[in-house]
């Protein structure tokens, strides 16, 4: 175990993380029609995640959790450029970002 | 002491940070809390002994995610008033989910599961040293090679995606075609005109022009 759990246990961290991840999704379910900060509410939930790994990483005295976080930023980071491209597309096409206005699928 | 000092007061600016995300009106301002909530995460990875995941954080998150964020905002002109969402239709099923799974980690957390001190050690150990890039560099490019290229595959698909989607030809703006520049023949761009006195070579014939 790492010198920080002498006081904090690994509860505070998973609780944190929790908390965090929450957060994530309650922003997803409040800013329903904004899909920028939708994105930045799944940044959120992935930071959550990458504590969760870091934290026990750090419980168990093994690498895999951070190395693991390392791949999480990656996708992260995809994901994001991504997001973004489609956001700055569907501006340039329809004027806004409301989600509900795609809907040409009819999904 | 320190310790609990410094987890309590990132955990603290991390919430707040993500709370001020979730609610934030302008969305520049929720930027500002986003990389607010991330600085302190990277103070959380500090204090977990993880150095090298807690500086790509501040490089990755701080220095490219927080900049590409402001610059799609800047970019595109919108009134975030029009998206605020008032008909508050979806907020039944989504106060019963995030209840769901709030209680369901609230109850695996506080289970006790995690309280034993045997580490279930994977066969990646940290060494005491403290040389943490060191010992993910070790891992990183032996174990995790295949993997380390895949992510850098899912990298440049990202890259190539993102410029596939957001490129477009614009008609009238004038680009260098270098192609086209090249193979122009002398045929086809000159002639040598034998202009009359006291005219132009607007007012020629056409049949006067060889």
């Amino acid at each position: 175990m790492h010198a920080a759990f002498h006081h904090v246990g690994l509860t505070e961290f998973l609780t944190l993380s929790s908390i965090l991840f929450m957060i994530g999704v309650c922003g997803i379910v409040l800013n329903r029609k904004n899909i920028i900060i939708i994105l930045m509410s799944i940044e959120l939930m992935l930071m959550s995640i990458n504590i969760n790994m870091v934290a026990f990483s750090s419980y168990l005295n093994d690498m895999g959790g951070q190395i693991f976080t390392f791949f999480i930023l990656t996708i992260a980071a995809a994901e994001l450029a991504i997001g973004l491209a489609i956001v700055t597309v569907f501006y340039r096409n329809r004027g806004n970002i409301d989600v509900d206005d795609a809907d040409m699928m009819k999904g | 002491m320190i310790a609990d000092l410094v987890f309590y007061m990132c955990a603290a600016l991390l919430v707040i940070g993500g709370i001020g995300v979730v609610t934030a009106r302008n969305p520049m301002i929720a930027i500002i809390f986003m990389v607010m909530s991330f600085f302190n995460a990277a103070g959380i990875f500090l204090l977990l002994g993880a150095e090298f995941i807690a500086l790509l954080t501040v490089m990755v998150y701080v220095g490219a995610v927080a900049v590409m964020f402001l610059f799609v905002l800047m970019t595109i002109d919108i009134d975030f008033e029009v998206l605020k969402d008032t008909s508050k239709k979806h907020l039944p099923l989504g106060v019963l989910v995030i209840g769901i799974m709030l209680s369901q980690i609230i109850l695996g957390v506080f289970s006790g599961v995690f309280k034993s001190d045997e580490a279930a050690v994977t066969g990646m150990p940290i060494p005491e040293d403290g040389e943490n890039i060191i010992h993910i560099g070790n891992i990183l490019f032996t174990d995790y090679l295949l993997p380390f290229q895949a992510s850098g595959f899912i990298l440049l698909t990202a890259m190539i995606g993102a410029i596939v989607l957001t490129y477009r030809k614009r008609p009238d703006s004038k680009r260098q075609v270098i192609g086209k520049q090249v193979s122009r023949t002398r045929e086809e761009s000159m002639a040598i005109l034998d202009v009359p006195k006291a005219r132009g070579t607007a007012e020629m014939k056409p049949e006067e022009v060889k």
